[in-house]
């Protein structure tokens, strides 16, 4: 392969994804984004510079080596590639596919200042695919038993990650998770539409596979407590246990049938399988010819919304109380929406939920807001605008302001640390909760986050743990 | 994958299973329960842990065939297997000497009542339990009750068996005939609760009921299963199922309870005739 000039590597485009047809994929739950073939990989590889000091990485919160892994992919050695990524993302197909890339690692990317940044996420996405459609997922290196045993308490991206490396360093890992499910959000919240189940499993079979044993139904907590697993069997505790408790606005009507919190929604739908009932004996109320509101700005708003347009809204509607500039929500996933057909009505909060004499939703009263002051946030804080009300038909509606922390831990592991929000305190270069023997990260410890952020508090939790379990039992 | 160690009807509908659990037998309290899901694909259903052998690692649960799921379930004979059990979840029920206590269990709620009453006995109460039923076949546990508590009242609502009438009027009965009654507890369909709770309220007597609502994960993460509790919304999963039952706010419940009628008639309809689905 001939050497680029860089200035020929800026004149190449930034590389589009194939997708599905927006009309068409409105109607199914088939994944949105197709991803890269060989070609168009390689060609948008050959856009990155290799730049001697690649800033890119300071923007990945797992500081994936990521100038070398697209080199690879330039070179064409995909598997290279997936190997390169592995040694800092247990999970790369799945950060490929959700991280708000536009945020963290593009956005650093030099070519970002002039031209589109290289589509990192999508070249990540890419190797990991090819290696796990060519080669299957391939075994890493397992150091010699310790003997030592750790217990993880969640199968979310924050237990999985710490689950893997510490079952790569000899330890024997269990995780425990509550839902019958692996997976945490990945199966329960985000929609197979865009990520698919089938990857998710294929990577926790993985972990299986280097001898990683999984309790499904084990809610701990109730069937044991913290305590209980550090004094019967296991020489340290990672919680990873998200945030599992849905926010609701605490307005008249909202416990109307037609108002789901996101995560019922999502529960149903997701990891219920709702979208196929009856072939699925759990049902997700008719969304067909409704009309469908969702509260919030996030990505689980989005998530909420799509679907209900797959389920068959005559009209979806994403309510928001500051602007679309202010939307959380990631910016593909709000581009996606509008392209199948979402509405977005900005500067807008309901105030109460109106419905008949036997509960069910018919109708929401909405005020306008304006934008004032920037708040604790940064962003402009939004205000009432008195008289603006008005009432909208409404069949169904979708709560997706946010997520607390669940107190289950916090009720059954009361020597503990929390903050006043139930969040768990834990030393940020080790990952130490002030309990001995127990380390937390992920959602947990930092309320409603990303992804990667989650896998990179295990892997952080990883080194202290090996530590404390191996050379001392100081805390 | 869970055992089913023994399975057997008790009554029409209403079949009794000890299925293997371990974890769960050593662990549960009076008023907890377990979420169960039978088969790849089925629904998660929420049942009282009747009875427990943490010896041999079993607990029992009374299952009232009312849809799909629990039909379906009740389908299931001894050596077939149960998919997921988890629990215990919930709050166990609150246990004092009160004095004198009253269970009373309308239909399946009667399994729903029964540990609790159980442990209302070992905790020093004179225990009274009022059990009914529409008629003589879905009175059920009569004999366990018996066994436990120190006064056992029938009722059927059509006078096939013990005393004519609902359990409210053996319950308003008992007032009237100048019981001093401290603590009632009563698990059953929600018109029953409710009634309960009309009949004890002017008399200020602490009631507790047991709520029923569709759940999902069973673990506060939903929200799915809320209630309304005095002026509070609670998770009944989790802060509950046992609440104060002059404050619940049971129209709400059973109209929230109303939300799937739809697709449950579909469901139990495509699971007793098949045929009906192949051929359209
Ligand atoms: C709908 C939705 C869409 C999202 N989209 C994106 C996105 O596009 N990109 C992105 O980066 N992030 C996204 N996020 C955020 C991201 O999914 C989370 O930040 C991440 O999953 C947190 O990981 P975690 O491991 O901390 O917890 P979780 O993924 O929440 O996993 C926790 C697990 O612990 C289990 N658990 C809880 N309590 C117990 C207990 N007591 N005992 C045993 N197990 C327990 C839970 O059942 C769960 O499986 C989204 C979130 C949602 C809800
Ligand atoms: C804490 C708790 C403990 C319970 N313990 C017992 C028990 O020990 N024995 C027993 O027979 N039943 C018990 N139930 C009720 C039992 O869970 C429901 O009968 C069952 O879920 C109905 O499922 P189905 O598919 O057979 O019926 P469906 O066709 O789904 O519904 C039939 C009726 O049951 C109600 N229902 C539907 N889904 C649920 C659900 N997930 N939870 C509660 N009610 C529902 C509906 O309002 C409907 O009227 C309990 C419920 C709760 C909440
Ligand atoms: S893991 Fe996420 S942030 Fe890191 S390089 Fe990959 S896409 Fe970027
Ligand atoms: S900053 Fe951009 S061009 Fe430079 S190495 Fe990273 S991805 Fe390549
Ligand atoms: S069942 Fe989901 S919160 Fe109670």
């Amino acid at each position: 392969m001939e050497e680029l000039t860089n200035k020929e590597r800026m004149q190449i485009p930034r590389q589009k994804m194939p997708e599905q047809d927006p009309e068409k994929r409105k109607k199914n739950f088939k994944e949105v984004n197709l991803g890269f073939t060989e070609e168009l990989a390689i060609k948008e590889a050959m856009r990155c510079l290799q730049c001697p000091k690649p800033v890119c990485i300071s923007g990945c919160p797992v500081d994936i080596k990521i100038d070398e892994f697209i080199g690879l992919i330039a070179q064409g050695d995909f598997l290279g590639a997936a190997a390169k990524l592995k040694e800092d993302n247990a999970l790369p197909a799945i950060c490929g596919r959700v991280c708000p890339q536009e945020e963290q690692c593009e956005i650093k990317c030099v070519i970002g200042k002039k031209n589109d940044p290289v589509a990192i996420g999508r070249l990540e996405r890419f190797a990991a695919d090819y290696e796990r459609e060519h080669t299957g997922i391939r075994k890493p290196e397992i150091k010699a038993k310790t003997g030592k045993k750790v217990a993880i308490v969640g199968s979310g991206p924050a237990g999985l990650s710490c689950a893997g490396d510490l079952a790569k360093m000899g330890h024997d890992v269990t995780v425990f998770e509550a839902l019958h499910e692996l997976g945490g959000v990945l199966v329960y919240g985000i929609p197979e539409f865009r990520l698919p189940k089938e990857i998710v499993r294929i990577e926790i079979e993985s972990l299986k596979d280097i001898g990683v044993e999984f309790k499904t139904n084990s809610v701990i907590g109730f069937s044991d407590t913290i305590d209980e697993l550090l004094e019967n069997e296991y020489d340290a505790a990672f919680i990873g246990v998200g945030a599992g408790l849905p926010n609701f606005m605490r307005i008249p009507g909202e416990n109307m049938i037609g108002v789901y919190s996101a995560n019922e929604f999502l529960t149903r739908v997701n990891l219920m399988k709702a979208y196929k009932f009856p072939e699925y004996d759990t049902p997700v109320l008719n969304c067909k010819d409704k009309n469908v509101a969702v509260f919030g700005g996030g990505n689980t708003a989005m998530d909420a919304v799509r679907i209900s347009k797959r389920l068959g809204a005559k009209n979806s509607y994403i309510i928001y109380r500051r602007s679309e500039v202010e939307m959380p929500a990631r910016i593909e996933e709000v581009h996606h929406a509008k392209e199948e057909g979402i509405e977005f009505i900005m500067l807008t909060n309901p105030l109460e939920f109106i419905g008949d004499e036997e509960d069910w939703l018919k109708a929401v009263k909405l005020q306008k807001m304006e934008l004032g002051e920037p708040d604790d946030s940064g962003r402009r804080r939004p205000i009432p605008i008195e008289g603006s009300e008005y009432v909208m038909d409404l069949d169904m509606t979708v709560i997706a302001i946010g997520n607390g922390s669940n107190p289950i831990i916090q009720k059954t592991t009361p020597d503990m640390e929390y903050n006043k929000w139930g969040n768990i305190v834990v030393d940020e270069e080790t990952m130490k909760t002030s309990k001995k023997g127990v380390f937390a990260g992920g959602d947990i410890v930092t309320g409603g986050a990303t992804v990667i952020l989650a896998m990179g508090a295990g892997r952080v939790a990883t080194k202290a743990i090996d530590e404390y379990i191996m050379n001392s039992s100081e805390w | 994958m869970q055992k089913i160690i023994f399975a057997e009807f008790i009554a029409t509908d209403i079949k009794k299973f000890v299925i293997e659990a371990p974890k769960i037998a050593g662990k549960r309290k009076a008023g907890q329960f377990v979420i169960i899901r039978i088969k790849e694909g089925g629904e998660r259903i929420p049942l009282t842990i009747a009875d427990s052998d943490s010896d041999k690692g079993t607990i029992t649960i009374i299952v009232q065939g009312i849809g799909k799921t629990t039909k379906e379930l009740n389908s299931l004979k001894t050596g077939d297997t149960i998919m997921d059990v988890v629990g215990p979840l919930g709050k166990p029920s609150h246990i004092e000497n009160f004095g004198t206590a009253v269970s009373i269990g309308g239909g399946v709620g009667t399994a729903i009542a029964f540990p609790t009453a159980v442990a209302l006995k070992e905790a020093g109460n004179y225990t009274i339990s009022i059990i009914g039923g529409r008629t003589k076949e879905l009175v059920i546990l009569e004999d366990e009750m018996r066994e436990i508590c120190d006064e056992v009242h029938v009722t059927t609502d059509d006078g096939s068996y013990g005393e004519k009438g609902f359990v409210t009027k053996k319950l308003q009965d008992l007032i009237d005939s100048g019981k001093k009654i401290d603590f009632v507890l009563a698990i059953g369909p929600i018109p029953m609760m409710k009634a309960v709770a009309d009949v004890t309220r002017p008399h200020g007597i602490q009631t507790v009921v047991s709520l029923n609502p569709i759940m999902v994960d069973g673990t506060g993460m939903c929200g799915g299963c809320r209630a309304t509790v005095g002026d509070k919304t609670v998770f009944v999963c989790v802060d509950g199922p046992e609440f104060d039952a002059h404050k619940v706010d049971f129209n709400e419940l059973v109209n929230r309870n109303k939300s799937y009628e739809f697709f449950e008639k579909e469901s139990l309809e495509e699971f007793e005739c098949p045929s009906k689905k192949a051929s359209n």
